[in-house]
């Protein structure tokens, strides 16, 4: 899952100025989901298009604009359209509009942010959870996970903020620090808390590192493209 | 003698908090820091404080040591990655700065930035480690100094009427732990639940200077018991101000001379400096504007 929001109307007209025809390309997974690429919203985005001057040569849905070799397929059944128009506008979150551009040779702009939800990985989706840090200290902190627990990310406790248990920088959140306190608390282990060593983050681990960049899956995809060229060949 | 020193020979020592301004004229800082010249073992400068763009502490600290004023340098986590934190300390030390008090320091979301990264790669507790590590002739990465910052002075803070003291106990004693030499405390008016705090901490022998904030008027007091954590102004306290503010009103309307609010801000102040001073080994005044008040609180305190 990957959510996102429309791109307010005036930044994407801004982007196209210069392109007359646009072609545009709806996701009908996340995106649709997140009432950026549903039927009800394309159709308006194509007929603001239509007011603020554009010609739209043509409307794809892609199931998953991120199946990038769908994608391809997709827009293949639509090529006079594509080729007729001087830009495409993809609704999507940024990997679709990755998807479309890897197909076309043309300019294409996304229509929508994708927002950050790092942490929400996982079935229990309901608040941040996990930050994938690479460097767990659940045990140290009773099960409850100070990065996206906390606001700041402390790593030894709260700081000077929290007001009547709940956080400065969100008071609609409840102080991680606090929520670990009253844990540790409960398992009569909060003295941890007093002989926990001061613990520095490797940051290494949640940068997108050269070899980090790219899933074990990259190798597969590359696999896929060198048999279909293969095939070609053949 | 250095405000180290004095703290070493178990004086009663007093602080006060000096803000850089958000533009190019330091004046008026300098000026307030002046005031203090004699009255004070040492100057702290904030960091940014509140969040909000302006001159560095660093920079204010400089010319603080140049004008022959010991400054105690505030360095907040929010602004800086582990790279800049160290190198700022030894910048500082080779300025001629030695005492440093570490904070994690306000989000970003809280100041006139909102939109800016917060960094907080290390917290009060690390940046304290991180310090003591240059003390100690080594940076975080392990890599040895060339030449060491051994006079560094490290301070914290703790909020010693939080709800709940526990986390802020067990926090100081990781403060402690990681090199923090000598305490300054968050903003107290209530002297009960200090000396509860301070028979909470008797296993504690690093120095403590307690938090006296100026209370301007009976909305700032309102204010701070309902935005500012750990701080809860007495009731009574409050109606102190609220009644001078009363007296300044009617002055005014019949056209005399007021100052009720100041003359009872400054009363409290020393009020609460005479009955904490038995309590711990000294007092950290922010006076939030009110610098130029600052002498005669200390005055009326007896100090």
């Amino acid at each position: 899952m990957i959510a996102s929001e429309l791109k307010p109307l005036d930044e994407i007209l801004e982007r196209m100025e210069d392109e007359a025809n646009v072609f545009v390309v709806a996701c009908d997974g996340c995106a649709a989901g997140c009432h950026v690429s549903d039927p009800d919203h394309t159709e308006e985005m194509v007929k603001e298009l239509e007011e603020a001057g554009k010609t739209v040569t043509g409307v794809s849905r892609v199931e998953m604009a991120c199946n990038s070799g769908l994608t391809a397929l997709m827009l293949a059944q639509y090529l006079p359209a594509v080729n007729q128009a001087d830009g495409l506008l993809v609704m999507s979150c940024g990997v679709g509009v990755q998807s479309v551009a890897a197909a076309v040779e043309k300019p294409v702009h996304p229509a929508a942010n994708s927002i950050h939800l790092g942490g929400f990985q996982g079935l229990w989706r309901s608040e941040a959870r996990c930050a994938q840090c690479g460097d767990c200290m659940l045990d140290y902190t009773g099960g409850i996970c100070p990065y996206t627990a906390c606001s700041k990310g402390l790593t030894h406790g709260s700081c000077g903020g929290p007001m009547d248990g709940k956080c400065e920088v969100d008071p609609s959140i409840p102080c991680g620090w606090e929520r670990i306190y009253e844990r540790l608390a409960a398992l009569g282990k909060a003295d941890r808390l007093r002989e926990m060593p001061a613990r520095l983050r490797d940051y290494r681990h949640m940068l997108p590192m050269k070899e980090r960049r790219r899933s074990s899956l990259w190798a597969l995809e590359l696999m896929e493209g060198d048999s279909e060229t293969a095939g070609e060949g053949g | 003698m250095t405000f180290k020193e004095a703290l070493a020979n178990e004086d009663w020592v007093v602080t006060c908090e000096v803000a850089p301004p958000k533009g190019v004229d330091m004046t008026h800082v300098l000026e307030e820091a002046e005031l203090l010249r004699g009255k004070v073992a040492a100057v702290n400068v904030t960091d940014l404080q509140a969040a909000a763009m302006r001159v560095s502490s660093l920079a204010t600290c400089t010319l603080l040591k140049q004008q022959g004023i010991e400054p105690i340098m505030q360095m907040v986590c929010r602004d800086r990655n582990r790279l800049a934190l160290q190198s700022d300390l030894l910048s500082a030390y080779v300025l001629g700065i030695r005492n440093v008090l570490c904070l994690t320091g306000d989000h970003t979301t809280l100041g006139d930035h909102p939109d800016a990264k917060p960094v907080f790669d290390l917290d009060s507790v690390s940046l304290l480690h991180a310090a003591q590590g240059l003390i100690d002739g080594k940076d975080l990465a392990g890599n040895e100094l060339e030449s060491v910052p051994s006079e560094l002075f490290l301070g914290a803070i703790v909020t010693p009427c939080a709800d709940p003291i526990e986390p802020q106990i067990y926090k100081l004693h990781q403060k402690i732990e990681a090199g923090a030499k000598f305490i300054q405390t968050q903003a107290v008016y209530d002297v009960g639940a200090f000396e509860a705090f301070m028979k909470r901490i008797e296993d504690v022998k690093t120095p403590i200077l307690v938090g006296i904030v100026l209370l301007k008027s009976a909305g700032m007091a309102r204010y701070m018991n309902a935005n500012v954590a750990g701080v809860t102004v007495p009731d009574d306290l409050i109606k102190e101000m609220a009644e001078a503010g009363e007296k300044d009103k009617q002055a005014k309307a019949e056209g005399k001379k007021g100052g009720h609010k100041v003359k009872t801000s400054i009363e409290i102040a020393a009020r609460l400096i005479r009955d904490l001073k038995p309590l711990c080994q000294g007092i950290h005044i922010m006076p939030l504007g009110w610098g130029h008040h600052v002498p005669a609180v200390l005055e009326a305190a007896g100090l």
